[in-house]
């Protein structure tokens, strides 16, 4: 590992991965990752100030009804309703607040609303399936939204995707942004969905799950599940030199 | 304390309704108002058989003309041009490729006593990637590349993959490839 000297400018390197807990690439199994990634080995760059930063200001409107997926269209969606609430955090355990947290997903039927989706399931007048909003001062978000459905893809013979929530999530530096999955506690297809498997180690892959929550759980309405997502963040000691 | 952090997975064949409508896709790095070298670049994505992909999303992180970052961890002290954001995020189209509105940046303090050259930083995503991964864009003639210690980093020969070149009938148009394989593949940065 090449490390620069670092004479004048003040600069606190991130957190680099920890072996395991990210997906390799390519991935055998996830068959489109084949000739969609880098063959060369990556080449390893100590951080600037064009890393440690990143956009953390304003990203365009954000309407009312774009945490409540619920409440975007005349009527209600079908399906099982449910609040998803969490904390963004990086690394060192402090919140990242102001964090944009954008999530897309398909409808309770597996069917996404996009062009492409061939799943002979029905869309919903109802549901469009994307939301967006800004973590308040503790990192906190909320959405609420319903459950979506598992779907067939084409990756290999019967292949179904557990049912998940795409998030997409800005942290304070460029190199902490994430896009993740969110995926339902005791899904069956787990273990048959290279996507999920991607992630070598066990309990990394678990943080992809999230928890049900009888806490954020509402009586005679919605039930509740937990998801805090973990950015990287500033390694504990800043090194400074003169 | 340290917390494990959440893994990277990809973003899909279906990201576009959530990621990048028009309400959600930033086209223009730097509004008209913006101090420096106008740039129009178009950017396009090619996979290992050198064919478009037109499910990616490209996002762009850069300083402002004085090479000044809009984020309260960079300590230069210049005050950041009241009209920069500095940050762009476009899906592709069915040949790649997208646009991206801009300046040049300024040069952005580096490690050690140099400047580094300016330069926009990228972060790639697609469907079929499970991460996204992370290159860099240079200006391809900037005398300031020969000193830049990031570009120091890269051999030789694959320099060139890092670079924009602009378009000879199109003052202030440049282009850049990112080639995910193959022999001009492009370099990425292990951040």
């Amino acid at each position: 590992m090449r490390h620069l000297a670092n004479e004048r400018s003040i600069i606190t390197p991130y957190r680099r991965h920890e072996e395991g807990c990210q997906p390799p690439a390519p991935y055998q199994a996830y068959e489109s990752t084949i000739k969609r990634s880098p063959s060369k080995p990556l080449t390893f760059l100590p951080h600037t100030l064009s890393e440690i930063t990143g956009p953390i200001y304003g990203h365009g409107q954000i309407a009312e009804t774009d945490n409540d997926l619920t409440r975007q269209h005349a009527g209600e969606p079908n399906g099982e309703r449910i609040i998803v609430i969490g904390r963004v955090l990086d690394c060192n355990g402090r919140p990242v607040p102001e964090a944009l947290v954008e999530i897309w997903q398909a409808n309770a039927a597996g069917r996404y609303r996009h062009q492409d989706d061939q799943h002979p399931a029905p869309l919903d007048p109802n549901f469009t399936g994307a939301g967006r909003m800004r973590t308040d001062e503790n990192g906190a978000y909320r959405f609420v939204t319903i459950k979506p459905g598992a779907y067939p893809w084409f990756n290999h013979y019967n292949a179904w995707r557990p049912a998940h929530i795409h998030f997409s999530i800005f942290g304070r530096a460029f190199i902490s942004r994430l896009v993740t999955q969110m995926y339902f506690p005791g899904d069956l297809l787990f273990a048959y969905d290279p996507v999920y498997q991607s992630i070598p180690d066990e309990k990394a892959r678990q943080r992809m799950v999230c928890k049900f929550d009888l806490e954020t759980t509402q009586p005679q309405w919605a039930l509740g599940y937990r998801f805090d997502i973990v950015l990287r963040g500033p390694e504990a000691t800043p090194f400074e030199t003169p | 304390m340290s917390l494990g952090l959440t893994p990277s997975q990809t973003v899909g064949p279906f990201f576009s309704f959530g990621l990048t409508t028009e309400k959600c896709s930033v086209r223009c790095i730097a509004g008209p108002e913006a101090k420096g070298e106008r740039v129009l670049l178009t950017c396009r994505v090619l996979d290992g058989d050198g064919v478009g992909i037109p499910d990616a999303m490209l996002e762009i992180w850069q300083a402002d003309a004085e090479g000044k970052y809009n984020h309260p961890d960079d300590p230069q002290e210049k005050t950041c041009d009241p009209e920069w954001r500095g940050f762009g995020r476009m899906g592709t189209r069915e040949d790649g490729s997208c646009e991206f509105e801009t300046i040049r940046p300024g040069r952005v303090p580096g490690p050690g006593s140099v400047l580094q050259a300016p330069h926009l930083n990228m972060a790639v995503f697609a469907r079929g990637m499970l991460k996204q991964f992370y290159t860099r864009i240079y200006f391809s003639g900037d005398p300031a590349n020969q000193e830049d210690p990031v570009l120091a980093l890269v051999p030789d020969e694959r320099r060139e993959t890092l670079m924009a070149h602009p378009d000879p009938a199109k003052p202030g148009h440049w282009h850049f490839e990112v080639r995910m394989q193959g022999e001009h593949e492009t370099v990425f940065f292990d951040v």
